[in-house]
């Protein structure tokens, strides 16, 4: 996984709550195969409409996307932080973000930084009055800068350190293979294997 | 004494590889063992191929099962899939789970089925598991009393690798729902309403737990259709406590416990129950007395009403946000704001998904439209769950009932809840669907759904307009009689 450490991009008002993965890339993209390629798949539906923000410049460079609460409800499609990434966001904040949306993208190096929703109302403002504003979202300090807007923002430690270093998850937990195995002895018999497959 | 622990606790506890390093910058939350990986077609390739590149095996075949079930067609299943893309997808997993050495069950296998009812049904599913798979919709599982979530394709990828999770700490919220519901009052009332209650965000970060008097009459199957939503209120997982339901659901079951091993095992789930002096982060109370039937009006799951109320006004809504998505969502759906909701007029019913393609979601149909006309502009599809629940509904003769009203019967999958399949609704198509999300162009490119029970479907597929089974004229005699039978 990439370091993520600090970013400055063109921010991308999205003044809606309850964006749901199904909005983010619908599901006749996810019949694919491979983990990248899926810029086209991004807002698919939203994008036919010539109004959307990012049909518009200079919003369609941006890297930086502020939407409203709840972002990434309803499937845990990975896809959609596959598609965000692949369009070039770098970073979503909002000031609520569903929990396997969260968790999928501190899995591919897509910061979700949470804000408090009046910061993010502010930064709307800000990016409205004037389009193509450049938003740093820092990393190190948990700080968002937006104009004369400086911004807190929350995520978990381990997240972060896991983003600051770029580090893979499978490798860390292997490394604990030891406890894996002598947890394994420890599991009751009756407990269910899928093999050998008993049929009705 | 031992620490007072909610269930949830109690199963988390129980699966901790390692604890986590504590507090700080690095720490690292819990390592917990998953006890069963269900694999579908649509969030496995990635991962697959990342063990591939990555040069590492499958850690635990064993404890891993996978089907078909997001792509694949309702009608014609002996012929090849006739959409490439779809057709590849699932010749990739069946590519992948023969080199990774994982069961599969694949289209035309009596066992194949939504990943969500096949492993319930086939006893895999069982009190104090952890279960995960690539879908949200893995809280189901809860309902035996598992700790249950969906997760993505990154996940996926490390759970076959290690068969465990690092897990962040959750906070508990229980839901009590006390009384007893009224004739055409089910589960899926009561899980709308909860959603309606505490919003689409309500349980993020929270695993929920299903309490009271309502809850312990329900059958597995309606307890399925409660967790299920779980995801749909922001909680990744909820449960209930396994109970003699539970176990008589199991007994017997390909892969339940036999014997000796029964004994243990139930000796087991009983301690599987919250304890007396525990305390949640939260409690919800919901009174199943006055419960209605519940419908959705909006794009989000928790914009829902009974069914005997209105579509509510934007103005309604005091929060700036909610205001602004209720309109978008009124003007996505058709609707105009007091419209009684039973004006409604629908051109498709979709009975099946997840929460409601189980046997008795199929049989309360059933007893519904027994012996009445099918609205003739509406156009009625059922899919059952698995093949498995297929099969035994048409050794009921539930096929015929289904028929007989014009309907379609189909072969089992995920269909219509997310259109992955030709199952699609057409744009400004309206459909009672008894899904679970009704996001914009979630049923197909600009189709409209209203979410409902299995007996709300049935009932608007013979008025013609969203209806419960109250609004029916009373049924022929022949059927009458039948259905108090049953």
């Amino acid at each position: 996984m990439e370091k993520f450490t600090t970013h400055t991009g063109i921010g991308v008002p999205l003044r809606q709550s309850n964006v749901d993965t199904d909005q983010i890339i619908p599901a006749v993209y996810l019949k694919r195969i491979t983990r990248t390629g899926f810029e086209d798949a991004l807002f698919a539906a939203w994008r036919k409409d010539p109004a959307f923000i990012l049909n518009q410049a200079p919003f369609n460079a941006g890297s930086v996307l502020v939407a409203g609460p709840d972002f990434g409800t309803g499937s845990s499609r990975e896809h959609a932080v596959w598609a965000l990434k692949d369009y070039g966001f770098k970073t979503v904040l909002s000031s609520r973000f569903a929990d396997i949306f969260r968790g999928n993208s501190g899995k591919q190096g897509l910061l979700a930084a949470e804000l408090a929703q009046d910061d993010i109302e502010l930064i709307w403002k800000e990016l409205e009055n004037a389009p193509g504003t450049e938003v740093t979202v820092d990393l190190l300090s948990k700080t968002v800068v937006c104009g004369n807007i400086v911004a807190p923002f929350e995520i978990d430690d381990y997240t972060r350190w896991r983003l600051l270093e770029g580090l893979d998850d499978i490798g860390l937990t292997l490394q604990h293979e030891e406890d894996i195995t002598a947890y394994e002895a420890t599991r009751p018999p009756f407990m269910p294997k899928t093999l050998p497959a008993r049929l009705s | 004494m031992a620490v007072a622990k909610t269930l949830a606790e109690k199963v988390w506890d129980a699966h901790v590889v390692r604890k986590g390093d504590g507090e700080g910058a690095n720490a690292q939350p819990d390592l917990l063992f998953i006890d069963l990986h269900l694999v579908h077609e649509v969030t496995s390739p990635q991962a697959f191929e990342g063990l591939r590149l990555a040069g590492r095996r499958l850690r635990r075949p064993d404890l891993t099962i996978a089907t078909e079930d997001h792509n694949t067609p309702t009608l014609d299943i002996d012929k090849p899939i006739a959409d490439l893309t779809s057709r590849t997808q699932i010749q990739t997993l069946r590519n992948n789970c023969a080199e990774f050495g994982v069961r599969l069950h694949s289209l035309g296998d009596a066992e194949q089925g939504i990943v969500h009812v096949v492993g319930p049904q086939l006893g895999l599913t069982q009190p104090g598991m952890t279960v995960v798979c690539g879908d949200s919709h893995t809280s189901t599982h809860g309902a035996f009393g598992a700790l249950a979530m969906g997760i993505g394709t990154s996940e996926v990828e490390h759970v076959m690798a290690t068969q465990t999770l690092s897990l962040k700490p959750f906070k508990t919220m229980a839901i009590n729902v006390e009384g007893t519901l009224r004739p055409g009052v089910t589960a899926k009332d009561i899980i709308l309403a909860v959603i309606a209650k505490i919003g689409t965000g309500g349980g993020q970060g929270y695993v929920l737990e299903y309490r009271g008097s309502a809850i312990r009459a329900l059958s597995m199957d309606a307890r399925m259709t409660i967790c299920n939503m779980s995801i749909e209120a922001g909680a990744r997982a909820g449960l209930v406590a396994p109970d003699q339901t539970t176990y008589d659901y199991m007994y017997g079951r390909p892969h339940a416990p036999q014997g000796a091993e029964w004994d243990a095992a139930v000796e087991y789930w009983n301690t599987l129950r919250t304890d007396e002096d525990a305390t949640f982060d939260v409690e919800v109370d919901l009174d199943a007395n006055t419960l209605e039937p519940f419908v959705t009006w909006g794009t989000n799951p928790g914009q829902g009403v009974s069914l005997s109320a209105s579509v509510p006004s934007p103005d309604d809504f005091g929060d700036e946000n909610a205001k602004a998505a209720a309109e978008r969502a009124l003007q996505y759906m058709g609707l105009a704001a007091g419209t009684p909701m039973k004006e409604i007029r629908v051109d498709t019913v979709f009975l099946g998904s997840c929460t409601n393609s189980r046997m008795e979601d199929l049989r309360a149909a059933a007893d519904i439209i027994r012996g009445r006309q099918k609205d003739p502009n509406i156009r009625m599809l059922v899919v059952p769950g698995s093949a498995r629940v297929r099969l035994e509904a048409e050794a009921e003769g539930l096929d015929k009932v289904f028929k007989d009203f014009g309907a379609e019967w189909r072969f089992a999958g995920c269909s219509m809840c997310l259109g992955m399949n030709p199952d699609q609704l057409e744009v400004g198509e309206r459909c009672a669907s008894t899904s679970n999300r009704n996001f914009e162009g979630r049923q197909g490119k600009g189709g409209r759904t209203h979410l409902v029970s299995p007996v709300v479907a049935a009932a608007t597929a013979i008025r013609g307009t969203l209806s419960s089974p109250s609004d029916l004229d009373p049924a022929p005699e022949s059927a009458a009689i039948r259905t108090d039978a049953a």
